[in-house]
């Protein structure tokens, strides 16, 4: 298909807005009625036509505007994008592995021409038509890390991998859940997984960096996270945390629903082939209130899933004050009938609203 | 999550191949070429990487690792070298003897479980026999970069120094080469007293080979970050055992030339598996019942691991004694 690109911003105005395709296609996260952290891990070889998962690396409307508000973040604070010394040739994989793909999985909007090390990229929609040598950094206008990753939506973290141990040692983070490449870079899987409740006594990242350690080339794979975020900011960092944090107070009953936003992150793991780094692509996807109602299924759950969730999660997750709030506006969608399990919205056998 | 849920398959992604040259490398060792039937390129892949090769021998599987040894620019084949292991399971006799050019033969995709510390200022290599391999690779893909390196290699003669001539003759200044018949040694403690901040070391060859330069390395101060080595372990035959795989529900025997990963798989039973050799930890399986000694074999493994019973590598460990209950 052919994607309408829009026209939208992410601060000032927050003109952000998903269109049904969007609503339709959201990467809802709850499989039941309840959430806690798990590994939940799976392969990321594909899924439903024009699901989010299908592509390896997912285009929608949202791409153009998302590459601008991230030109915007760079030029106000260039350490959103750092690559210590050796990771340069993790850059280059990445570089490689992004434009193999994007020109495989949509060619109508990217070509690569490849002779020998002499490349040819094509990017469409962003006007782009760069020659340039492989692996000869001083063919791009900027590291292949930087580069590629002004031109592909998420955050990127590149991952070495040394003494059974994964380091956060390159990445291009600027739509964050709260979080500092410049305060983490150098960090260690556990060091910078410090700062998460629970999790670590129920020995989830033990079991996550065992699972992430063995992720083999030819063999990606993929998990969903999620959090809040009070309008459609992309950058919550904590860099910029006197900006956003106050908006959380501007929640109100009657702007609720557009206002608030369940924010999702679709996390997936590739073994880089030539640095045996890992890279960790975090797509965020933000959604409305108003629009995950608008799927009865989603309305209801999310009503459930907000309500039960524990304090600590719901304090890490930045949003305990706003959490009455949510409940009272969202249970106006949970009429008490159960759910069908699975994430999908399941729109055609699912009972409408019943109040 | 579940997206559109798949089950993961035991070991690593597969690659169809077909043997475009079989070379003999010295009385010993010969080198096996792939490329891909329909003329494609590859996957790139880093130095000190391995691939399993998947051998059908006479009605029987057998899953091999060898180091790709190729130079990693060159994505139009892969290559290792296999040595002759008379006394072996057979896996290198089936190399040496079935093997022609012309063959199809499914590899994996390549596994890193010995990759170069790209932080490293310097890189230097110490190789005995067979165990020059990774280290062709790591040159070559150094040599691309610019990276600094040396390497010290023993071999026992100069009739068996697999490309021993070729890396004196192309890197004279780099490649030392040492023959043991005419009793040259490494002089390791000079060499690990004279390197600059920042060297990080490599040993891959025979098992007393790696240990003394683990323990000279360790004596001489050196931090463990800054020494790699890598051994595959061929599983060694032994006893035939019985075990009780209790989740599948199924009582094996295994056999006094298979390893219990093995004689899990030839039982039907989807097991977890890397490199089979003990080192990467996929196959870890938990142990429910031991009446009796595990023979451990690996590297994954700790010593108080090792002692509690509680767990076991199939790939290459074994069991002698009464009773043994899987977790599978």
């Amino acid at each position: 298909m052919t994607i309408q690109f829009n026209n939208e911003t992410f601060r000032d105005d927050y003109s952000f807005r998903n269109s049904p395709w969007a609503i339709k296609r959201f990467p809802f996260p709850f499989h039941e009625d309840s959430y806690m952290y798990s590994v939940n891990m799976e392969q990321h070889r594909g899924g439903p036509e024009g699901s989010v998962y299908e592509k390896r690396f997912d285009v929608d409307e949202h791409y153009l505007s998302e590459m601008r508000d991230r030109a915007l973040v760079l030029a106000d604070d260039p350490l959103r994008c750092q690559s210590l010394p050796h990771m340069t040739l993790a850059g280059w994989d990445t570089l490689e592995l992004i434009m193999t793909c994007k020109a495989e999985d949509y060619p109508d909007l990217f070509e690569l021409h490849r002779d020998g090390n002499r490349w040819r990229w094509i990017n469409k929609p962003m006007g782009i038509d760069q020659s340039f040598t492989f692996l000869d950094p001083t063919t791009l206008p900027c590291g292949p890390l930087e580069y590629i990753t002004r031109q592909t939506q998420g955050d990127f973290a590149v991952l070495d991998q040394r003494d059974e141990m994964l380091w956060m040692d390159a990445g291009m983070v600027t739509t964050q859940a709260d979080w500092s490449l410049d305060f983490d870079i150098g960090m260690n899987f556990f060091e910078w997984h410090a700062p998460v409740p629970l999790a670590h006594e129920m020995g989830i990242f033990q079991r996550a960096l065992k699972f992430l350690l063995n992720v083999q080339q030819g063999a990606p794979a993929r998990r969903l996270n999620w959090t809040m975020t009070v309008n459609p900011l992309l950058d919550t960092s904590p860099e910029n945390y006197h900006k956003w944090g106050v908006q959380k107070t501007t929640l109100t009953p009657e702007n609720i629903g557009a206002k608030q936003h369940l924010r999702v992150e679709l996390q997936t793991f590739f073994r880089l082939p030539r640095s045996n780094a890992l890279l960790f692509p975090i797509r965020c996807y933000l959604i409305a209130f108003q629009d995950v109602v608008s799927v009865p299924k989603w309305g209801r759950r999310l009503h459930r899933v907000v309500r039960d969730l524990p304090e600590e999660l719901a304090t890490y997750k930045g949003f305990i004050a706003n959490r009455p709030l949510m409940i009272k506006y969202l249970s106006r969608f949970d009429d008490g009938l159960p759910t069908s399990p699975g994430v999908w919205p399941d729109l055609e056998t699912e009972p409408p609203l019943q109040k | 999550m579940s997206a559109a849920p798949q089950k993961a398959r035991a070991g690593a992604e597969k690659i169809e191949v077909v043997v475009a040259a079989v070379v003999p490398v010295n009385e010993l060792v010969t080198r096996f070429e792939f490329r891909r039937p329909d003329g494609a390129e590859f996957p790139p892949f880093s130095a000190g990487a391995h691939t399993v090769v998947e051998m059908h021998d006479d009605g029987r599987t057998r899953l091999n690792p060898y180091s790709l040894m190729s130079d990693p620019g060159d994505r139009s084949l892969y290559a290792i070298s296999v040595r002759r292991d008379d006394e072996g399971r057979g896996g290198s006799l089936y190399m040496h003897r079935h093997v022609k050019p012309g063959d199809a033969m499914t590899i994996t995709y390549p596994v890193n479980l010995f990759p170069l510390d790209l932080r490293a200022r310097k890189h230097v290599f110490f190789a005995g026999g067979i165990g020059i391999t990774p280290f062709m690779a790591m040159i070559a893909q150094l040599e691309q970069s610019n990276g600094n390196w040396e390497l010290h290699y023993a071999c026992r003669s100069a009739a068996l120094g697999s490309y021993a001539d070729e890396l004196r003759g192309k890197y004279p200044n780099k490649a030392h080469i040492y023959y043991d018949d005419q009793e040259q040694v490494i002089p390791l403690d000079d060499l690990l007293s004279g390197q600059p901040l920042g060297t990080h070391i490599y040993v891959c060859g025979p098992k007393g080979m790696i240990g003394w330069v683990k323990a000279r390395a360790a004596a001489l101060g050196w931090p463990d970050e800054a020494v790699h080595s890598e051994e595959f372990l061929a599983p060694q035959p032994g006893a035939p055992f019985e075990v009780r795989l209790c989740k599948s529900d199924l009582v094996i025997q295994v056999g006094e030339h298979e390893s219990l990963l093995e004689a899990i798989e030839r039982a039907g039973v989807d097991a977890p598996f890397l490199c089979r050799g003990g080192a990467c930890g996929q196959c870890e399986t938990e142990v429910v019942e031991l009446d009796g000694e595990i023979v451990h074999r690996d590297h994954w493994l700790d010593e108080a691991e090792h002692a509690s019973g509680k767990k076991i590598m199939p790939c290459v460990s074994r069991f002698i004694g009464k009773t043994l209950v899987l977790d599978r």
